[in-house]
């Protein structure tokens, strides 16, 4: 466990440096400090990736069971998508936001109780790991996706109040916002349609079912065809902006209460307590 | 050795007097070569710009060489040196590097930030290279001062923000648009400030310029400026689907676009972000469109505040600038101490040298029956007595350079011993 802890407390203090060269560059406008914040990342998410590792061989399974080893998950797969995205569009302001929030989420992580729950067998497949990596990997698009929303509606706001200080200098455009916001929303989409197609074959394999009305699906269902009208919206009648950014916050409220509200607040397969008794 | 400045600038003088002083760039060689003929100076430059004229010169004797530099000024001129002398200032030592620098680093000038003032100081400089006016002294400082403009320049944001009013629009549509490139800009009316817009817009990306004018013979005249196309004026809104700017500064009274129409255009557009700027008085656009999703609408007193904001923001530059110029300025100060240092120090020791073989000689050949044992002795005991005396002294001046006092305790030495000026020393250095 020594080793394990040690590579997490690293992980988590790789991602808080990283958050703080992201914040700095977009505050001086100096792209210098984002590209060294890129390869901080990279060797965070290797970090992590280790430590995944370390812990899969202890516990012997896929170790994304308890609250705990989720939301490290998850802010292992928003980084780990951030970059590749980076790879490809133009994201790195959104570095501000990722990095930060891979941070916050790996401290609450630490402050959750770091149990290892031991998977039923009945649930044991290899549609396990499938499942869990296409749905935080969507999950963490749509999280880009809000934050660049959110961006967005406050930048909005600056121009159309016309205050021309502060927080509007360290933005980026409309322009670029918009157009991260649709990017990750473009990806997140088939992510988190793949997540559900492949719960739903775990499902027929463990219970003999592919849908079963279960909460969680239920509020997958729900954030997913929020999301479907979103992009729907986008594509054909032209949403974009101020409209466009609203939707994907609202829908990442649900989305967020899909993955944690479900599992803390509500009864069903998907509690991470009903992981091990079913 | 002190720098010592003389001067005048928009902070201290009316164009009508700045006018009067400014020397003209062609014929710097005579001005130049007069004020290193002053007997006090012995390295000059002159900064001639619209608003500042400075003399830098280097000076042993800082007081008597701001006079002559006054006389100078008012002569050159034909001025009458006393109603110059209200507009002039003049600094020495620590306050003239510090404001040479400020100068450089374009913290003095009128518009904080601007990037002119180091070229100028720049040319100065080359004039006096050109003509041989600028010695030692002056060569490292002014080369300090380019460094430290750069690294002003490099490590602040102080010109990162635009100032003014035309440019100023660009910079808001690029906070919309992000690129400029393949935009479409409409010029409705003719006023020189959207006119001036226009070419900023050209110059960062736009591709694509249509102009319209109630005269359609002027909206031709100005679409060809800018290789753009000129519109009727009675039709031009069916173009308004096409356009991403709108710079309008009509003279009508009424609205030239309302918000119905621009909602409609916005529908038309698939809400495509829509930047528009009004400088007419009375206004062009009708404000209520400015609530529009998808319209970006201002006015000029808009662009006047993203010009005061701007400002505002390279004042909080400037104080970054301020603390990098506090730390060049010692840093340059020490150099200059140490130049005087190690000259002092040599012509110290010379003199005790000097008195020493003077009085071992005399006293040697007065005694006779010394065994050359005895004699090398008594020669070592009187270099001892001088290595021990100078010890501290020799000490305290290499400290003193690292202070500000440096320069005082070098005259307080050459004035106890009588020790010659090091300005022909010149060569020792470096």
């Amino acid at each position: 466990m020594g080793t394990m802890s040690l590579l997490f407390s690293l992980t988590t203090l790789i991602y808080l440096v990283a958050s703080i060269l992201y914040i700095v560059a977009m505050v001086t406008k100096k792209q210098s400090a984002s590209r060294i914040g890129r390869w901080v990342l990279l060797v965070g998410v290797i970090f992590h990736a280790t430590c995944f590792g370390v812990r899969h061989s202890t516990v012997g399974g896929t170790p994304v069971t308890s609250l705990h080893e989720s939301l490290a998950f998850f802010a292992w797969c928003l980084i780990l998508l951030f970059l590749l995205l980076d790879l490809r569009f133009r994201l790195s302001v959104m570095g501000a936001f990722a990095a930060p929030l891979a941070f916050l989420l790996m401290v609450a992580s630490v402050l959750s109780p770091n149990v290892v729950v031991q998977l039923n067998p009945v649930l044991q497949s290899w549609l396990f790991p499938v499942h869990i990596t296409f749905a935080f990997l969507g999950n963490a698009a749509f999280a880009l996706s809000f934050g660049a929303g959110v961006m967005y509606l406050i930048q909005n706001r600056m121009l159309k109040s016309k205050s021309f200080t502060g927080i509007y200098q360290v933005l980026p455009s409309l322009d670029v916002l918009d157009k991260v916001n649709y990017t990750c929303l473009s990806v997140g989409f088939p992510l988190m349609t793949l997540g559900i197609i492949s719960g739903a074959f775990w499902a027929n394999t463990a219970w003999g079912t592919y849908w079963s009305w279960d909460p969680k699906e239920t509020w997958a269902l729900l954030t997913w065809i929020l999301y479907a009208a979103l992009l729907h919206g986008r594509l054909t009648i032209g949403w974009r902006g101020r409209k466009a950014a609203i939707f994907s916050i609202v829908a990442f409220m649900f989305l967020l209460f899909t993955y944690l509200g479900v599992n803390l607040l509500l009864d069903g397969y998907h509690t991470f307590e009903a992981f091990a008794l079913l | 050795m002190n720098i010592v400045i003389v001067g005048l600038s928009h902070k201290t003088a009316p164009v009508e007097i700045r006018e009067k002083v400014a020397f003209p760039p062609t014929e710097m060689e005579a001005p130049l070569q007069q004020l290193l003929a002053l007997p006090s100076i012995s390295e000059a430059l002159i900064v001639s710009t619209c608003n500042r004229v400075e003399l830098y010169v280097i000076s042993r004797q800082s007081s008597a060489a701001v006079v002559e530099m006054r006389q100078f000024l008012a002569a050159f001129h034909g001025l009458d040196i006393e109603k110059l002398q209200e507009h002039l200032y003049d600094l020495e030592g620590t306050a003239a590097i510090q404001h040479v620098l400020r100068v450089a680093s374009s913290l003095d000038s009128m518009v904080i930030g601007e990037p002119q003032i180091l070229g100028q100081i720049k040319t100065a400089y080359g004039y006096a290279c050109e003509y041989k006016t600028a010695g030692l002294i002056l060569n490292r400082f002014l080369r300090k001062a380019f460094s430290v403009a750069k690294r002003v320049r490099n490590e602040t944001a102080i010109a990162s923000n635009a100032v003014s009013v035309s440019f100023a629009a660009v910079e808001l549509a690029r906070k919309i648009f992000d690129s400029l490139d393949n935009k479409t800009v409409l010029l409705i009316g003719a006023g020189e400030m959207c006119e001036l817009a226009a070419k900023h817009f050209v110059n960062n990306g736009v591709s694509k310029v249509l102009v319209t004018n109630r005269t359609f013979s002027r909206a031709e005249k100005l679409a060809e400026e800018f290789d753009g196309t000129a519109v009727n004026f009675d039709n031009f809104q069916e173009q308004l689907h096409r356009v991403d700017i709108v710079l309008s500064s009509t003279g009508a009274p009424d609205y030239v676009l309302n918000a119905k129409k621009l909602k409609e255009i916005c529908k038309d557009r698939r809400y495509k972000p829509m930047f528009l700027i009004d400088i007419a008085v009375p206004r062009d656009i009708d404000p209520a469109a400015g609530k529009l999703d998808c319209i970006y609408l201002y006015d000029v007193d808009d662009l006047q505040g993203v010009v005061q904001a701007n400002l505002k923001e390279r004042g909080k530059e400037a104080a970054k600038a301020e603390l990098i110029i506090k730390d060049e300025v010692a840093q340059f100060q020490s150099w200059l101490a140490t130049l005087e240092v190690k000259p002092t120090i040599v012509a110290l020791r010379q003199q005790f040298e000097q008195v020493r073989r003077a009085e071992i000689e005399r006293t040697l050949s007065s005694l006779s029956g010394l065994s050359d044992k005895e004699r090398k002795a008594v020669e070592s005991m009187s270099c001892a007595i001088i290595n021990k005396i100078l010890h501290h002294p020799t000490h305290v001046l290499k400290q003193a350079t690292n202070g500000d006092d440096g320069s005082l305790y070098l005259d307080a030495v050459r004035t106890l011993f009588a020790l010659p000026d090091p300005v022909e020393q010149d060569s020792d250095i470096e």
